[in-house]
């Protein structure tokens, strides 16, 4: 199957230089969980706003494709690239606080994408958030509706914000660090739900974290980064048996498991991080920059 | 060092307050009793709401209790005024969770560090300031650098260098690793443990990721709820939890290994 995103060389750099992204390639296909992981820095969220338009406007994309079913989104006119986007993606962001509007009810919230971009009436939008309030298992949908955001709890909001990047049947989602303000028990209901949307609509899910832990729960494959490169890409459940890299084993090891209580926690050690610099300059030089 | 009696704390809660009268009370520690041994390193585990921040700052007492007693080094503190408390801080430091709000942007790395070294009117400041530098494993240079110039782990060495800088029995360290990536909170969770063990700190540890807690921790106590579900030494605890919480709690973790059961 072809995949229904696909970054090839991607590079994005700062406005006057400095690289944000080098040469990052990685596809995601229909019904795929693919997780970027790295420490904060490296460029993962980068990734997904890349995809999505939505980079700060201090940087920009300097070289490199990202095909979308098909289409590289680099080709196509600004109106025309954001219609493709709105039309067959959508963003899980993290912080479920500030990504809703905290003066405007939740029901509109959820129906603007559907009334605004895809143009369905307002009674229908209405009935499909109330359908999709449901199948997120939030009781009582029609009450929600009607509520603020901050009437509710942050587990709440964020099974809104999977409601609504879902609503439009988006062919592939980006999920930004969705768990990372929640709390565990939270955090594993939330990780459920996305997974179980996720497989029973057959989406594409590029799923952004820097928990190793919960990219073992739910990503088919992934991609490590260190300073805007990919470090490593590998199958899941061979990253966590055989790291390849050491900056990828250096990660793992520095990741503390309540399982093994003598283990003691080794930070990345400098040789590992001297290997990547020396990794990224090689890979600077040889681009020209 | 520390004796706690059915500690209650309670706040008005003005979102639902009548427009005459009293706001009705919501109670955020209900009765909590245990004891931190000098030289114990405490863990105090809970989900969001359950009361630990609170509690930590209760017994620092920047924070009143309602009812019950703390007893700290063998003085009772639940009603000291601000006064009577100041000397005894000497013996009561905290690092916070979050460096880039709680170190003063304004000011250089020294000067931070000098602060409360400074409230209780310390001689030779700049030799103790150079002092908790070196033990955080700082650059002395760094005195003169601004909190921006530093990353995540750094920040966070300066918050410890502050806090014990005044040489204190007790720390309260509140989350202090859960905004950083996992190679710094490796070496910030490393100092720690070397400082507790050189200093002889007794360490009050709130977090609620378990496995930091399992590496750092002689004892555990977990809240729910604004009540202590279970106490117990930390082997015990993690051999056989007792407490239906203690169990979700440590099942939602997402342990690295992709052969972890986790329905």
């Amino acid at each position: 199957m072809s995949a229904f995103l696909e970054i090839r060389n991607l590079c994005v750099t700062l406005k006057g230089g400095a690289p944000i992204l080098r040469n990052v390639s990685l596809s995601v296909s229909a019904g795929q969980v693919h997780g970027l992981v790295g420490e904060s820095g490296a460029g993962k969220s980068m990734i997904g706003k890349a995809v999505l338009g939505t980079l700060p406007r201090a940087l920009a994309v300097t070289r490199g494709e990202i095909w979308l079913d098909g289409v590289d989104l680099q080709t196509l006119r600004p109106a025309e690239r954001r219609r493709r986007i709105g039309a067959s993606a959508a963003l899980i962001p993290q912080d479920p606080l500030t990504a809703l509007n905290p003066a405007r009810r939740i029901g509109p919230q959820i129906t603007r994408r559907l009334v605004d971009i895809l143009g369905w009436s307002r009674a229908g939008a209405e009935a499909r958030a109330l359908e999709l309030l449901a199948e997120v298992q939030i009781p009582d949908p029609a009450r929600v509706m009607r509520s603020y955001p901050h009437e509710l709890s942050g587990g709440m909001r964020q099974r809104i914000l999977i409601a609504a990047a879902f609503a439009a049947e988006p062919k592939l989602i980006i999920a930004d660090e969705p768990t990372t303000a929640l709390d565990v028990t939270v955090q594993k209901q939330i990780l459920r739900l996305i997974a179980d949307m996720q497989a029973r609509h057959g989406t594409a899910l590029l799923f952004v974290t820097h928990d190793l832990g919960v990219v073992s729960k739910v990503c088919d494959t992934l991609s490590v980064l260190y300073a805007g490169k990919v470090v490593e890409e590998a199958q899941m459940r061979r990253f966590f048996m055989h790291p390849i890299h050491p900056y990828s084993a250096a990660l793992l090891a520095a990741t503390p498991s309540y399982k093994d209580p003598d283990g003691s926690l080794t930070p990345v050690p400098q040789s590992v991080i001297d290997q990547v610099e020396r990794e990224v300059t090689d890979h600077d030089r040889r681009a020209g920059l | 060092m520390y004796q706690v009696r059915d500690l209650r704390l309670s706040f008005p809660d003005m979102t639902r307050k009548p427009l005459f009268g009293a706001a009705p009370r919501i109670e955020i520690l209900r009765g909590l009793s245990f004891d931190v041994p000098k030289g114990a390193v405490l863990g105090i585990v809970g989900g969001s709401g359950s009361g630990k921040s609170t509690l930590g700052r209760a017994m620092l007492r920047l924070l009143e209790p309602t009812a019950g007693s703390i007893t700290f080094n063998g003085r009772d503190i639940t009603h000291l005024e601000e006064d009577d408390l100041r000397p005894m801080r000497a013996q009561m430091q905290m690092i916070f969770q979050d460096p880039m709000s709680s170190l003063n942007p304004r000011r250089q790395v020294g000067g931070i560090i000098a602060g409360p070294l400074r409230v209780q009117g310390h001689q030779g400041i700049p030799a103790k300031v150079t002092e908790a530098l070196d033990m955080v494993g700082l650059p002395r240079s760094f005195a003169n650098r601004y909190p921006h110039e530093l990353s995540g782990g750094q920040r966070q060495r300066v918050g410890i260098a502050r806090a014990i800088a005044l040489r204190p029995g007790f720390i309260l360290a509140d989350e202090i690793v859960s905004g950083l990536d996992v190679s710094s909170q490796a070496q910030v969770l490393n100092l720690l443990q070397e400082l507790v063990r050189e200093l002889g700190l007794t360490l009050a540890f709130i977090s609620h990721d378990m496995s930091v807690i399992r590496r750092l921790c002689d004892q555990i106590i977990v809240l729910y709820q604004g009540q202590i579900v279970e106490q117990a030494q930390t082997a015990d605890l993690f051999a056989a939890p007792q407490a239906e919480y203690t169990r979700t709690l440590l099942d939602a973790i997402p342990l690295p290994d992709p052969d972890q059961v986790w329905v």
